[in-house]
């Protein structure tokens, strides 16, 4: 049995099913993002393990020991909010300390630990200062030390950084993933932007109206999108509509023409196929791939280091990334050109 | 012109408020025939009555405050975070003792705490102060609530508790170390403003016959000439000062310096 392990949750506001038969299994040390839209039943997860909403049903153990019907101040469990949520008339001591005195913990060994926990999150010298005095990112590490410091067996984490500038988003998502690896605690870690839980998840459950739609590595979630959600929640994705012809060889009849694959597709011949591509797997011109599609340049996005260009494909549009190059402009609107794929890049979504 | 206007109207308005107040200072300091002195004063500050009943006012206004406090925080708190859809109820109801005069109030309290009722509270000393506490906990409530009740709108309640709670703490740890803390600038406006009302109460204190400020200034109003106005500016410096508290207490709360 998993360390953190969540089974058959079930989570219904009045009329509305927010949570439908939730399963997942978290291992010691593993850090886990929900990944999805808002209203998708993420937060509700995340509530009910750390215990402000009840399940329906189901049950949520940790380390084998049933904690669904315990009152979240019996839980082992630390929060860190969107919020940040410190409270203003303690200083920053106080409020990382706050856990250890409720626990009863003696003065000397709670400052020790005060400390600790100061210096990991990188702000020793600011134990005296009152939140307001704070940054956003500060508040948000102090939370975080916080949250640590009466060392409990799962973090949680309400979308951290979402009240936060965008570069201080990126500094400190790898701030506390790095954190989280050191201290080897397990975490959840709710959020609703792709690139957060992509760079720095051990596994992702990208969640959908209530149900995990699918659970794998960052890798795995990006490359092989399994369902049309998650393809299209997680990174940009062109779709071309198809009629599988032959499952063995994977010959695919599109409107742009028939496209084989070369691996089999466990589908039964004349059945409706959906293949999506990446952005980053299509090509300018006829260079690499083994499909090839002529196509109208339609939009050309620059976005500083990368170029999106927007492409028609027949009637599809397909949208490409390439490098800026100084040396090379991108295509004038209008032109004329062909698109090429390499074969592997193509995924074939399973719910078309 | 416009401006002269207001201007006027402003000296109006002052001379409204403080002409009579001129009157009975300028009265109050006459009691030696031909000259000013504090002869009404001394007399006031050194009679027994008077130590005795402000004291007596003095601590029943300090008990009604942590009777308020103990009522009126848990309340607004838990209204707040688990019973939104009561708050208009609550508000509704704490706004009564504007509406039902204390007279009211009082006999009500006579009738049904007297000495052959199943609680008789009215049969001995220490249940009378009690009683009369209730009471002016009662005429404070839509002070005390509002003041609180504000104090907790300017707080995330929800996010803090649950924040508190994932480190452990339970109700009673809550509330004192994190609500009331957070709330103390409003609650002691909410206490300074029961103090004024508790010093001045002269109905309940009267017909439940104990000896307080109230009916001791009214006592004296009766039977004196120049000791009465004394009395009422101690009174309203009294006030001032607790007004002048309220300002100094929410201007100086620490952790309440935000740059704005």
């Amino acid at each position: 049995m998993a360390f953190l392990d969540l089974s058959h949750l079930e989570k219904s506001f009045g009329a509305m099913r927010v949570v439908k038969d939730f399963n997942l299994g978290i291992d010691k040390g593993e850090f886990v993002s929900f990944l999805g839209p808002s209203g998708c039943g993420k937060t509700t997860v995340l509530r009910m393990v750390a215990g402000f909403e009840t399940p329906d049903s189901g049950a949520i153990t940790v380390d084998g020991k049933a904690i669904t019907g315990l009152k979240p101040n019996q839980r082992s469990i630390g929060m860190v909010f969107q919020a940040y949520a410190l409270f203003p008339n303690l200083t920053v001591a106080e409020n990382v300390g706050f856990g250890l005195k409720v626990a009863g913990v003696p003065k000397a060994e709670a400052a020790s630990r005060v400390a600790e926990m100061l210096a990991l999150i990188g702000l020793p010298d600011l134990g005296a200062r009152y939140p307001f005095q704070l940054s956003g990112g500060q508040q948000q590490r102090v939370a975080l030390a916080r949250a640590l410091a009466p060392r409990p067996q799962v973090l949680l984490l309400d979308e951290p950084l979402s009240a936060l500038d965008a570069k201080i988003r990126v500094s400190l998502r790898t701030e506390i993933r790095e954190i989280q690896q050191r201290l080897g605690i397990t975490t959840i870690f709710v959020t609703h932007d792709q690139e957060e839980a992509l760079s720095i998840s051990d596994r992702i459950v990208v969640m959908n109206g209530g149900i995990a739609e699918q659970t794998g590595r960052p890798l795995e979630i990006y490359n092989r999108p399994r369902t049309r959600f998650v393809a299209n929640f997680v990174g940009t994705l062109s779709m071309l509509e198809g009629r599988l012809q032959d499952p063995a060889t994977g010959r695919v009849s599109l409107a742009e023409g028939e496209v084989t694959l070369g691996r089999a597709i466990e589908r039964p011949a004349g059945a409706a196929v959906t293949l999506a591509l990446r952005p980053e797997a299509l090509h300018l011109g006829r260079a690499q791939g083994d499909i090839v599609l002529p196509a109208r340049v339609a939009e050309v996005h620059f976005l500083g280091s990368v170029i999106r260009i927007r492409v028609e494909a027949g009637g599809t549009s397909l949208s490409l990334d390439t490098f800026n190059r100084p040396d090379t402009p991108p295509p004038p609107l209008g032109a004329a050109t062909e698109v090429s794929i390499a074969a592997a890049d193509v995924i074939v979504l399973d719910d078309a | 012109m416009t401006r002269l206007w207001s201007w006027g109207a402003l000296l109006i308005g002052i001379a409204f408020f403080l002409m009579p107040l001129y009157g009975m200072t300028e009265f109050s300091l006459k009691m030696r025939r031909g000259e000013y002195s504090f002869d009404a004063y001394a007399t006031v500050l050194a009679d027994p009555r008077f130590q005795a009943t402000f004291g007596y006012s003095v601590m029943m206004a300090v008990l009604t405050i942590l009777c308020g406090v103990l009522l009126v925080v848990p309340t607004a708190f838990w209204v707040r975070l688990k019973l939104p859809g009561l708050r208009p109820w609550v508000e509704f109801i704490t706004l009564l003792p504007l509406v039902i005069p204390s007279i009211v109030v009082v006999f009500g309290y006579i009738r049904l705490y007297n000495t052959s009722s199943w609680l008789p509270l009215t049969g001995s000393v220490t249940g009378t102060n009690m009683l009369l506490m209730f009471g002016y906990t009662v005429l404070a409530l839509p002070y005390m609530y509002r003041a609180v009740d504000t104090g907790l709108r300017t707080i995330d309640v929800a996010t803090l508790t649950e924040a508190a709670q994932s480190l452990g703490a339970g109700w009673v740890t809550i509330l004192a170390r994190v609500i009331l803390p957070n709330v103390l600038g409003a609650v002691l406006s909410g206490a300074f403003l029961t103090f004024a009302i508790v010093i001045g109460e002269f109905t309940m204190a009267a017909l439940l016959d104990r000896p307080a400020f109230g009916p001791y200034m009214q006592l004296l109003g009766a039977n004196r000439a120049y000791e009465p106005a004394a009395l009422a500016v101690i009174a309203f410096a009294i006030t001032w000062a607790c007004m002048g508290l309220i300002q100094l207490v929410t201007r100086f709360s620490k952790h309440n310096r935000v740059a704005r």
